[in-house]
Parts: C-alpha cells; sequence; structure tokens
C-alpha cells in the first residue's frame, strides 16, 4: 500500500505495484546496496591519513596508472577496431558475415578464466602469437603490454554492439543527400555519418573503458603480476585481502567504486545523449 | 520506418570495390586474432596429449566436483534473478513513479563494480572479521570459503541481466493489453500469465541465457569468497586456475573447453533467440504505443 500512496505519478488499474517494487527494494538491498555499504563503513574505520597513505603508497599509485593506462588504451583500440567491425557488419555483404556478428560476442560468453590462459598460451614465448612476436623484440605474455592484450579482448564487443544498431537505423537520405550535393564518400563520412555515430562510440568506449578497469580474471594468467610493473589494482585489493589487510583492502576498493560511479553516471548521460540523437 | 539492412544499397551509400575489400580484410585480420584463433586454440590444447588425458581430465573426481558446484550456483542464482528480474521490470515499466531513474540505474550497478569487490563485500559481511562473523561461528554456519558465499557473489555479478532485458521491451509495449484484459475482468495474475508473460517470454529466455553464461563462468567474485578448497569449494573456472598454476596444461584446458563449449551453445542461442526478441521489440513500436 505505501508505495502505491507515496510514489505513484498517477493511479493505475494494474495491480502488484507494491509487492514488485518491494520485491525489488528487498532483493536490491539485501544483495548489492547493504553488502556494498560495508565497504565505505569499513574503510571509515581508518583515519584520513591512514586511508590517504594506503591509496597513495608507491606500489598502489603504479596499479593505478597501468590499470587506467591499458584500460584507456584498449578501449581506443576497441573504438577504433569496433567502429570498422559495425560498419563492415552492417554496410558490406560477404560471406560468413553472419556468424562473424555471432562471434563478436565471443568475449561477453566466454568465461574470463578461459580467456586469461588461452591469451597466454598464445601469446607466450612458445605460442601461436608469441613465437612470431618475440624475434621480433616484442614480449606480449607477463608484460604490461599482456594486460592491455587481454583488456582489448574482454571489451570488444562493447563498440561494435553499440554502434551497429544505430549505423542500421541511419536514414539512406542523408548520405544520398550528401552524394548529389556533390560530398565525396570520406567528405560524407566525415562530416554526416561520424558525427551521427560520435555518442554511441563514446559510449561503447566507456563501456569498454569500465568494463577492463574492473577485470580481473582475463588478465591476472597473462599479467606476470610483478609489483610496480604489471600489477593490475584489483589484484592488489585481494593480496591485501590474504593478509588480513582489511582496511587496506577496502581503501583501495573504496577508491575504484567511486571511479566506477562517475563512469556509470557519464555512460548513462552518454546513452541519453544517444536517445536524444535518435529522437526516441 | 525503413529497413535499410535490406533496401540495396545504392551507388552514393557504397565504397569502391577496393575500399571495401580492404575494410573487410582488416576487420577480417583484427577478429581473427582476437576471437578466433583464441576459441581453436582452447580445443586444440585441450586434446593435445589425446581423448584419453582429455577424457581422465573431466572425470577426475575433483573436476566432477567442480562440475556439480557450478551447476548449483547457476541452479541458485538464475532463477533467483529471473524472478527479481520479472518483478523489477513490472513495476518500473508498467507503473509511472518518483525515483524510477534511481531505480534503474541501482540494477545495473553490479555491472559496473568490479568483480573482486563483490567478492570483497561479502567476505566484510559475513567473513570472519565480518559484521556477522562471530554470530555465523557461534552458530556453526559457514558464508565464506563454502558454498552460500559462492552462490551470494554469482547472485551479485549475475543481479542485472534478466532485468536489464525485459525493461525496455516492456516499456515499449505499454500498458494497454494488461489495462484491456482487468478492464475485461481478469485477476492481476490472470493478466501477468496470460497477457504480460506471452509478451515478454523471448527476452525472458534471452535474459537467462546471459545470466547462465555468466554465472558459470565467474571468476574474479568466486575466487575471493571460495578459498579453492579442492572439491568442496571449487567451481570450473577455480578448478581451471588450480590445473594451470600446477603446470597441468593439458587438463587445464580439457577443463576450459567444456566452459568454451558452453560459450558456444550460449552464442548459438543467443543468436537464435535474438531474432525473435527484435522482433516483438519491432511489433510494440509499430503499434504505435508511446513508451
Amino acid at each position: 500500500m505505501i508505495f502505491s500512496r507515496t510514489l505513484l505519478r498517477r493511479p493505475s488499474v494494474l495491480p502488484g505495484f507494491d509487492l514488485a517494487l518491494g520485491m525489488t527494494l528487498l532483493y536490491l538491498s539485501l544483495i548489492v546496496l547493504v553488502p556494498l555499504s560495508a565497504v565505505f563503513l569499513k574503510t571509515f574505520t581508518a583515519t584520513w591519513p591512514q586511508f590517504w597513505e594506503t591509496v597513495t603508497s608507491p606500489r598502489v599509485v603504479a596499479s593505478y596508472k597501468l590499470t587506467f593506462g591499458a584500460s584507456f588504451l584498449a578501449a581506443i583500440v576497441n573504438g577504433v577496431f569496433g567502429l570498422l567491425v559495425a560498419w563492415v557488419l552492417v554496410r558490406y555483404d560477404f560471406f560468413g558475415r553472419r556468424i562473424v556478428d555471432a562471434l563478436v560476442d565471443l568475449p561477453f560468453a566466454l568465461p574470463t578464466a578461459v580467456a586469461g590462459i588461452v591469451l597466454t598460451g598464445l601469446y607466450s614465448g612458445n605460442g601461436w602469437i608469441g613465437k612470431h612476436l618475440e624475434p621480433l623484440g616484442l614480449k606480449v605474455a607477463y608484460t604490461p603490454i599482456g594486460v592491455f592484450v587481454a583488456m582489448t579482448f574482454i571489451g570488444l564487443p562493447f563498440v561494435v554492439r553499440t554502434v551497429q544498431p544505430i549505423l542500421e537505423d541511419l536514414a539512406a537520405e542523408l548520405e544520398e543527400a550528401s552524394s548529389t550535393l556533390g560530398a565525396t564518400r570520406w567528405q560524407t563520412f566525415t562530416k554526416i555519418t561520424f558525427p551521427i555515430l560520435t555518442p554511441a562510440l563514446l559510449t561503447g568506449f566507456a563501456l569498454a573503458f569500465a568494463r577492463a578497469l574492473g577485470e580481473y580474471g582475463s588478465i591476472i594468467f597473462i599479467a606476470g603480476n610483478m609489483p610496480m610493473v604489471s600489477e593490475i589494482t584489483p589484484l592488489l585489493i585481494i593480496t591485501k585481502l590474504e593478509q588480513y589487510d582489511y582496511v587496506g583492502a577496502t581503501s583501495i576498493a573504496v577508491v575504484m567504486l567511486v571511479i566506477s560511479f562517475v563512469l556509470l553516471l557519464a555512460i548513462n548521460w552518454l546513452q541519453a545523449w544517444t536517445r536524444s540523437r535518435q529522437g526516441k | 520506418m525503413s529497413s535499410p539492412t535490406n533496401a540495396p544499397i545504392s551507388r552514393t551509400r557504397t565504397e569502391p570495390f577496393w575500399v571495401r575489400a580492404l575494410l573487410i580484410g582488416t576487420a577480417l585480420v583484427f577478429l581473427s586474432l582476437f576471437l578466433f584463433v583464441p576459441l581453436v586454440s582452447v580445443f586444440v590444447e585441450a586434446f593435445k596429449k589425446g581423448v584419453d588425458v582429455y577424457m581422465a581430465s573431466i572425470t577426475e573426481p575433483d573436476a566432477v566436483s567442480a562440475i556439480k558446484l557450478t551447476l548449483i550456483a547457476a541452479g541458485i542464482s538464475v532463477p533467483l534473478n529471473l524472478v527479481f528480474g520479472v518483478a523489477a521490470a513490472w513495476a518500473i515499466a508498467k507503473f509511472d513513479f518518483r525515483g524510477k531513474n534511481v531505480l534503474l540505474t541501482l540494477i545495473d550497478l553490479p555491472f559496473s563494480v568490479s568483480p573482486v569487490i563483490a567478492g570483497l563485500i561479502y567476505v566484510l559481511v559475513f567473513g570472519l572479521q565480518g559484521w556477522w562473523g562471530e554470530w555465523l561461528i557461534a552458530n556453526d554456519y559457514k558464508v565464506i570459503f563454502a558454498v552460500p558465499g559462492i552462490v551470494l557473489a554469482t547472485v551479485f555479478i549475475t543481479f542485472p541481466f534478466v532485468a536489464r532485458e525485459l525493461i525496455p521491451l516492456m516499456q515499449a509495449q505499454g500498458q494497454e493489453q494488461e489495462e484491456a484484459a482487468r478492464v475485461l475482468g481478469a485477476s492481476g495474475w490472470q493478466v501477468f500469465w496470460k497477457v504480460t508473460l506471452p509478451n515478454v517470454k523471448w527476452a525472458l529466455l534471452y535474459g537467462v541465457i546471459l545470466c547462465n553464461a555468466r554465472a558459470m563462468g565467474e571468476f574474479g567474485a568466486v575466487s575471493v569468497v571460495s578459498g579453492h578448497i579442492r572439491g568442496q569449494t571449487n567451481t570450473l573456472p577455480l578448478h581451471i586456475e588450480i590445473l594451470y598454476n600446477e603446470y597441468q596444461f593439458a587438463a587445464s584446458f580439457a577443463v576450459a573447453s567444456l566452459l568454451a563449449s558452453l560459450a558456444l551453445v550460449t552464442l548459438v542461442l543467443k543468436f537464435i533467440v535474438e531474432r525473435r526478441v527484435r522482433q516483438q521489440l519491432a511489433q510494440a513500436n509499430d503499434t504505435g504505443v508511446p513508451a
């Protein structure tokens, strides 16, 4: 009763609002909100200097640099290739197109531990790919480059899947008008098509970036996990936890959570922008 | 609405042959390196030492117990998140209420939290030093380093899947059909079972498929709460890690190939169901019901 009287903007003939919203709020609180609040409450048991010292210690700062740097580069690569893949899948017909289209979601479906050991196997010195790269002086497995490779893999579908529907809905008239008015294909792409795709492209970029920041399973196998060199921030949380340094673990977790929340808000805003561009 | 994918693409909307070939070629090389080669290599590595080693690796007791635990974790978390997803979608899509956008953001929250943090929060609540740690020990309940912790972490990680598939579709479908059924005398549950559910069944199935794939494959969150006790608290992904760290590569890839097969089945089912979902969504948009 209480929800329908206080929250509903207009009455409805449909029943079940109180039951449905009550269940949702209860379940959300028990599974997500209360446990998440534990991270913040535990961190508050530390003093401010303690907290600050933990989250700015050299080893932790080195892990931020690696995690953010590699996530950013991976998201950029996924932005470029994601746009290319979406374009090719929507605009061109070629043999095996639908299989390729379905396979793009593999990083969503393949468990991260499997991705981790497979990529490590492929890029290590005697792996299928690694044995061609190492003679060139490029070591991938057990270096920061390996972290970047794993992050690129797990973020691959995001840009493709956000750009693809916008590209499918793109009105043919716009490009035809542009062509009639004398623009070349390249001009049409840079002045007409690309600006329309920008919000979706940025959304996909942000989603891939956010996913890479928090990723753990696919990275720890290939990273080598050397302190100060190839150690990602989520791994540091686990290391602290295994040393029973709960406050240390939660302090780093709070930093990561705050960054994730900011990204989540940015993504929501980008998605609203995408929708308003489409006039929906 | 025109459907550009089926319409013949006019010459003004496509590129010269060499540009098309170059773009398709580049995209395929990139996808082969990052998707196709890794997928093939799982199975090649799995069978490297022969079928006997493969069969032995996936039938030894620790592997079987890992399979069982993975099935239990998915078997509990998927139905829980299914019921929650339907309830959340009913409230959000069929009613107009204050705070809806906040609720939508909160439901998506688990997707933006690192899996490691998802495990950490349950250690803080149920672990030895946690809020209920002492009470749990006094009453001889085990949550962390035991099956309940693994189930909880899995529930958290897969929390939004069903809800986020249902909500956009149910919002597009509006509530006219339900209101009509109600006015004609149907009870609330009749409306739900006979009107709403048939309208969203494919999206529901789609959400369940994604939820299940993630539940069976989750590694980071489960790794934090599991304690890695062989034969007791090891799920399939954790079993892969242990074998790999013990340099039992063939066995590790053999177990990994089970999960890779699950991923392939997921992709096939997803491919089939996705088209039905799109049809239902297109229908909802065509009937002109304002979302």
